[in-house]
């Protein structure tokens, strides 16, 4: 009986030796990971030197979770790459296709990451509300004053400011071929009457072309390019007051003016004689994938659609955008002529879910135009609307023109109605019935009466 | 290298961190795996040098105390909770008695939804199952079945959400006079029907279109399971059967089937169980849209789209009541059938 004893003895004693060595692994790592060339508290020279407010936290991680994959966020790693660099500051990025699903189940598991960009309103809501989302440094509150006003609003929730916007996207536009229109003498439209005219023209002038390309399908968020068609009509048809009762429903769906907004949208894209070139009938508009509804503008057989800033991403390897070339956009013109320059858009947002320093330092930092400017340089398809971003830094016609419209103090600027009502309504009912509403037929009322039924109590 | 020479230090940087992320990442994993398997170690030779009244409870808890207390953190618990937040509101904070259930029986939507569930469950598994066991008779009797029988259980291998896909493609359609792009439609075209529906929208054909994805996938597996059992019909009973003069449909009704009555039975449960908790077929050919949403679909959205935890878990109770007596009768004939042999 001594053999194994003594063997077991042996083994017993190596097993605290691989948890010492594996412990040991695990200490060095973490101290030798320590920022770039940042040192502590010293003072930072030569390029670095304009980082001096945020220095002092070397050697520290901050968290991040996103639903921007690569490669936009790798343009996004390379915007704050020399901040982290200068200030030893390690941001650790993840993005996630469930980013919008994960999030609360991470939030709600103790998990939450240090910061975390929301694309919605609606959701940091939802956030607030779990209690778990810290309110922002003083200095990220004046930053933001570079903002127009209602961007503060939109990262408010219950009047108290929680995430400073970081990025802005411009939903009211109309894709066009600019060789196509040129060829076939058409103007780009000023306005609605002009819109509607040249789009019966384009009907009537028979030929393979019709006027415009729809497509609304996106998976399970099928319906969504729908509920921008809608607000696009609402806020150029009333302008921004009734289109923030209409978000806090004090405008029902089934009122009057709502739904005379939704008799403007079924005229444009319900027009069996104006859509939906290449697919098929008024229907098809909810089967076909946005991404693939704006194809068929190239081979010229329609001529329009309606859809936002980020579509540039949507065209084909080598097709030219620009004002001369393959494709390119004009302002959506308003419904109503007395409602100025009305600008639906998008954005993102920082929360943050820990006020460590350096959590706040990343966050003061990702709050100022210089950030922003930097985000701008590294790579097209990025806007921001803070007023303090230099507009000569934006190279694609795109981003200038969102840009310019985004920035203009005159325009009726509002947030995407969908991403500010209750999910139980922007991400479910709406898009469904709206979905319904192109796909079956289903008349103007029960749409917009199931949308009110949906509307959480 | 971008040209920009500010940018060059960073992006080196980026691939620098990048390396030390891996290196740190594979340090831990290392680490871990040793740590758990010295305690392994550990605990098993405790329990060896374990003698007496004590050794057999001490071996008893060592191999099923893991599993238990897995089963009790992944299975129990969560089941318990999902259930207690059903009485909670969309943010678990206020407690609201059946109202979840009470919409789910009365909202209209749901309504159509729990109806598409049914009508899940009882078509799929039967064209499965049906489909599967002619395939096996038809097979059986072939040159090269071990071929066809490869081929038929091949879509076994794919995932749910590739068959939908794949099936999303076949069932693209364009109006008419465009060149059409799917499958089936050129199919139909072929024929001579000069304008198809368009599939997928066309109610309720489409929510057969989408069970045939569930049927594709399945068939495979029952043509396998019931055609081993057909197999194992002792070869004396057919005979037996055939010298009393049965044969074609009656061979098949009065002695095959009884034969492997227990295996149909459970290869219908099993799909049915899979057609029940079956939500990425919906999920990726209509997200729920044109009137095709199924229980397991609508539950996800409510808890995960419209953060609506209340409403999303009762949902999931129902779900589950509704597979359990599926499951407890699986297991118990499985146990009858072992019992007898």
């Amino acid at each position: 009986m001594t053999t194994p004893v003594t063997t077991g003895r042996r083994r017993l004693l190596a097993v605290p030796a691989v948890l010492a060595l594996a412990l040991t692994a695990a200490c060095s790592n973490s101290s030798s990971d320590g920022g770039g060339g940042g040192g502590s508290a010293a003072a930072l020279t030569g390029d670095c030197a304009k980082y001096q407010a945020y220095a002092g936290h070397s050697g520290t991680k901050v968290s991040m979770y996103a639903s921007i994959l690569s490669p936009e966020s790798d343009s996004l790693e390379k915007s704050w790459a020399e901040f982290s660099n200068c200030t030893g500051i390690k941001i650790v990025y993840e993005g996630s296709n469930d980013f919008e699903s994960q999030l609360p189940v991470r939030v709600a598991g103790g998990n939450a990451p240090d910061l975390a960009i929301i694309p919605q309103p609606g959701l940091l809501a939802q956030m607030v509300k779990s209690g778990k989302v810290v309110k922002p440094p003083q200095q990220t509150v004046d930053n933001e004053n570079k903002w127009s006003p209602v961007w503060k609003e939109y990262g408010s929730v219950n009047g108290t400011f929680y995430a400073a916007p970081m990025s802005a996207n411009m939903k009211s536009l109309v894709w066009y071929s600019p060789k196509a229109f040129k060829a076939a003498g058409y103007e780009v439209p000023k306005t609605w009457q002009d819109l509607i005219a040249l789009s019966d023209k384009i009907a009537r002038a028979g030929g393979e072309t019709k006027p415009w390309c729809g497509g609304i399908g996106s998976g399970t968020a099928t319906g969504w390019p729908a509920t921008d068609w809608l607000e696009e009509v609402v806020l150029g048809s009333y302008g921004g007051d009734v289109y923030d009762q209409w978000i806090s429903h004090k405008v029902k769906f089934s009122d009057e003016k709502i739904t005379t907004a939704m008799k403007t949208v079924a005229d444009w894209m319900q027009n069996p004689a104006w859509v939906n070139a290449g697919f098929g009938d008024v229907k098809t508009i909810a089967t076909t994938t946005f991404q693939d509804a704006g194809t068929p503008i190239l081979s010229n057989k329609c001529a329009m659609l309606q859809q936002a800033s980020f579509y540039r991403a949507q065209w084909p390897k080598g097709t030219s955008i620009g004002p001369d070339g393959d494709v390119f956009a004009f302002h959506l013109p308003a419904v109503n002529p007395q409602v100025t320059n009305p600008v639906e858009g998008g954005g993102e947002f920082l929360a943050a879910f820990s006020d460590r320093p350096e959590v706040q330092a990343v966050q003061n930092y990702l709050s100022t135009s210089e950030w922003a400017g930097s985000r701008v340089k590294v790579s097209p398809g990025w806007v921001s609307a803070n007023q303090g971003v230099d507009k000569s830094l934006y190279t694609d016609p795109i981003d200038k023109l969102s840009a310019e419209s985004l920035t203009d103090p005159s325009a009726t600027f509002r947030f995407d109605a969908s991403d500010l009502m209750p999910a139980a309504v922007g991400s479910g009912a709406e898009w469904k019935a709206l979905t319904a509403w192109f796909a079956e037929g289903q008349s103007i009322q029960k749409t917009a009466a199931d949308i009110d039924a949906a509307w959480p109590q | 290298m971008p040209t920009d020479p500010r940018l060059a230090g960073p992006a080196l940087h980026l691939a620098d961190s990048l390396w030390q992320d891996a290196a740190i990442k594979f340090g831990n994993t290392a680490g871990a795996v040793l740590g758990f398997l010295g305690v392994l170690l550990a605990v098993f030779f405790a329990a060896g040098r374990a003698t007496g009244r004590f050794s057999r409870p001490l071996a008893v808890a060592l191999m099923l105390g893991p599993a238990a207390v897995l089963l009790l953190t992944g299975l129990v618990v969560p089941l318990l909770r999902t259930v207690y937040l059903s009485f909670y509101d969309a943010d678990s904070a206020k407690f609201v008695g059946g109202k979840n259930y009470g919409w789910a029986a009365t909202s209209s939507p749901i309504h159509d939804v729990l109806l598409n569930t049914l009508l899940w469950l009882v078509v799929a598994p039967i064209a499965a199952t049906g489909l599967g066991l002619l395939l096996a008779l038809l097979v059986d009797r072939m040159r090269g079945q071990a071929v066809y029988k490869s081929l038929v259980f091949m879509p076994m291998a794919v995932s749910l959400v590739a068959a939908s896909i794949i099936f999303k493609l076949v069932y693209e359609s364009r109006g008419s006079g465009q060149n059409q792009v799917g499958l089936l439609s050129q199919l139909a075209v072929a024929v001579g029907w000069d304008d198809p529906p368009n599939w997928i929208l066309s109610q309720p054909l489409n929510n057969f279109l989408l069970m045939g994805v569930m049927v594709w996938v399945q068939t495979g597996f029952a043509m396998v399971v019931l055609s081993a059992a057909i197999k194992a019909i002792p070869d004396e009973i057919t005979e037996a059967a055939r010298l009393d003069g049965a044969s074609g449909v009656r061979l098949f009704l009065h002695v095959t089937v009884p034969m492997i009555r227990t295996t149909l039975v459970v290869v219908l449960t099993t799909i049915m169980i899979i057609t029940l908790k079956a939500f990425d077929i919906v999920r990726t050919m209509t997200g729920g849209n044109f009137g095709t949403q199924v229980l397991a679909n609508e539950m996800y959205s409510q808890s995960f789209e419209q953060y609506n935890i209340g409403r999303g878990s009762a949902l999931a109770v129902i779900l589950f009541l509704a597979v359990a007596p599926l499951v407890v009768y699986n297991i118990a004939l499985l146990r009858k059938e072992r019992a007898t042999r």
